[in-house]
């Protein structure tokens, strides 16, 4: 190292000369670039190494159409075959009752927060909640719907239970997401309808809601691929079953990330290491597809400031 | 604002519904708080030893003991060094993002931190114990060689990579996007008078970064590193995935090259022991600790970014970066 920099003395001498600032000023500039452009580097290496790995360990089973349309009944850890249907579709129905509960209330929060409450006591403080809701562990959010639905009213552990709990997840995103929409809406708009003697709620349903649409799909969106892959509430709130149940209030429903936990540990085995990857590839995928649709919503329907 | 007819039955009704649904937020969050004490209050009035300084998790039986005191230990030095990792990673990366990559690579690269955040916490934890913790074996070797001599890097014997330090490298790399995301939308904001002023004055890049960018980001990255924390102090399923779990036996280790038990990864770990009301109590019990730590957390990053800074007039932003960063799940 010393020797390379001895040979090129002019080198050195020349990006002083150029920039006229002393060696040490600049070997800091030099040093803190070289930390900065690492950090970057070193940031990327586990999203490339954990989707490398998922994605070849885990795409053959997706190639079959076995693994799209079957369950996995009756088909043991040591045995090949079967697919993730009922997981695919416990994940989906359970995502969709969520998003069903979580998204009016959310839609609803915001438009109180923008267009009713703006500037009181009352709103701050569902502001502030809003964030402490955002910061609820999922295990806690779980354990509280534990504690009313199966401690106090006796209800057995199903699907349901789980998108309760996942509706405290979901709709901090959704809530804040629509919100900053709404506030991007001009208020020229609002006041031209106004004008014309259109009542508040109808102006808030007819032309701020529909002018903020594509940000509170991309909201949606977001919160869905949050609540996708926890795997902490399914854990607590409804067994695995390997059998297709697509009722959420009677039994035990198979989910991606349950499917996961529930041949994780017994990785030796190849059928069960490959049903692992495959169904955390699915899992990424559904994930993914749902994010960039996302931002995709968001880039072609933004709000165009005048 | 209070433009437009009102006083329409369908203002009223629609009003109704809007103040509603943010009372119910108010409501849920009361409700979270209300019944996870409610459940506790009956277990830990039956608990026969210290409830936070004990470390017994014995909570079934007759003569019920439990205590948090391990689990809390194992929670926050766990988070703490996740939090010492990702926070300077996170401000370089937000710093190459806003200042140092190319234009048409910025929004790319945010892209694809943010696609970290969208990687389920399952995939985390199974990667992380399968691939990752294996090249951390000479990392734990390494440390302790060097600082044995401290209780918290004595590794005890055999070679196992299920300890705290590994979690808390998964938990750094989880949080990453969270601190990021917050510090970008920061960084950017810096006014360009402040930029220019301090190269005009001749200062290198990395010196204008010092000068203006660091010191008007200050509150917004500390902020975002106690979102970052509140995260990692919940997480579940990763932890679970990667800590061993000590033997009832084995004397208590305070060690980070260690196993342990985190709250999250207790209580879903014996999520099938939920069978009696005491044993149940006593889960609830520690989940209510790990609700109001959270909380505790949370609030202050939000103090500090209400109250401190020029983080403060931009708040709003901000939380806007971190909900659009809570992809990643517990």
């Amino acid at each position: 190292m010393t020797a390379i920099t001895e040979n090129k003395p002019a080198y050195d001498g020349q990006a002083l000369d150029l920039t006229g600032k002393s060696g040490a000023r600049a070997f800091k500039n030099t040093l803190a670039t070289v930390l900065i452009v690492l950090a970057f580097v070193i940031a990327m290496i586990p999203l490339l190494w954990i989707l490398g790995t998922v994605i070849s360990k885990g795409y053959h089973l997706l190639l079959s159409a076995d693994w799209w349309s079957q369950s996995q009944r009756g088909i043991t850890v040591r045995r090949q075959g079967g697919g993730a249907y009922h997981a695919i579709m416990g994940t989906l129905i359970m995502s969709l009752i969520t998003a069903v509960i979580a998204v009016p209330i959310a839609v609803l929060g915001a438009v109180y927060l923008v267009e009713y409450g703006k500037g009181t006591k009352a709103a701050r403080v569902v502001s502030f909640m809003i964030d402490i809701l955002t910061g609820v562990p999922s295990i806690v959010a779980a354990l509280f719907i534990y504690a009313v639905w199966i401690t106090i009213f006796g209800f057995n552990r199903v699907g349901f239970a789980v998108s309760l709990s996942l509706v405290l997840l979901m709709l901090p995103v959704v809530l804040r997401s629509t919100e900053e929409m709404l506030k991007l809406v001009p208020d020229e708009l609002r006041e031209a309808s106004y004008a014309l003697g259109v009542p508040k709620w109808k102006t808030i349903m007819k032309v701020v809601v529909p002018t903020a649409f594509g940000g509170i799909v991309t909201g949606v969106m977001l919160g869905l691929a949050r609540v996708m892959g926890e795997t902490a509430p399914l854990l607590i709130l409804v067994g695995y079953s390997k059998n297709i149940n697509l009722n959420p209030f009677n039994g035990f429903m198979g989910a991606l990330p349950t499917m996961i936990n529930q041949d994780r540990t017994e990785l030796a085995l190849q059928p069960a290491a490959d049903r692992v990857w495959a169904a955390a590839l699915t899992l990424i995928l559904l994930v993914l597809v749902l994010n960039v649709l996302a931002r995709l919503v968001a880039r072609f329907s933004a709000i165009k400031s005048k | 604002m209070e433009l437009g007819p009102v006083g329409h039955l369908g203002d009223r009704l629609f009003s109704g519904f809007a103040h509603g649904s943010g009372g119910l937020v108010v409501l849920i969050v009361a409700f979270v708080g209300i019944f996870l004490l409610a459940l506790a209050i009956p277990a830990l009035a039956d608990d026969k030893s210290s409830f936070l300084f004990s470390r017994i998790w014995e909570p079934g039986g007759d003569d019920p003991r439990f205590g948090i005191a391990a689990m809390f230990y194992t929670t926050v030095i766990s988070s703490i060094i996740a939090m010492l990792i990702a926070v300077p990673i996170a401000i370089g990366v937000a710093l190459f993002i806003t200042y140092y990559s190319p234009k048409r690579l910025a929004q790319p690269v945010a892209y694809a931190v943010d696609l970290l955040a969208a990687v389920p916490s399952i995939i985390y934890g199974l990667w992380g114990i399968l691939f990752f913790a294996p090249i951390l074996l000479p990392v734990i070797n390494g440390l302790s060689d060097a600082l044995g001599w401290i209780p918290l890097f004595e590794k005890p014997p055999g070679d196992n990579v299920g300890v705290v330090f590994t979690a808390s490298v998964v938990l750094a790399i989880m949080i990453l996007p969270v601190v990021t995301a917050i510090s970008r939308e920061i960084f950017a904001q810096t006014p360009i008078a402040h930029r220019e002023g301090a190269l005009a004055l001749g200062a290198t890049k990395w010196e204008m970064i010092r000068m203006s960018v660091l010191p008007y980001g200050r509150s917004g990255v500390v902020s975002a590193s106690m979102l970052g924390l509140g995260r990692a102090l919940g997480e579940t399923v990763a932890v679970l995935i990667i800590l061993s779990v000590p033997n009832g036996n084995d004397p208590w280790n305070s060690s980070i090259f260690a196993g342990g038990e985190t709250f999250a990864s207790k209580i879903a770990n014996n999520a099938a022991e939920f069978d009696s009301p005491e044993k149940t109590g006593a889960y609830i019990a520690a989940g209510l600790v790990l609700f109001v730590v959270t909380f505790l957390v949370n609030s202050a990053a939000r103090i500090i970014v209400d109250r401190s800074g020029p983080g403060g007039r931009r708040s709003r932003r901000n939380r806007r970066a971190g909900a659009a960063a809570q992809g990643a799940s517990s």
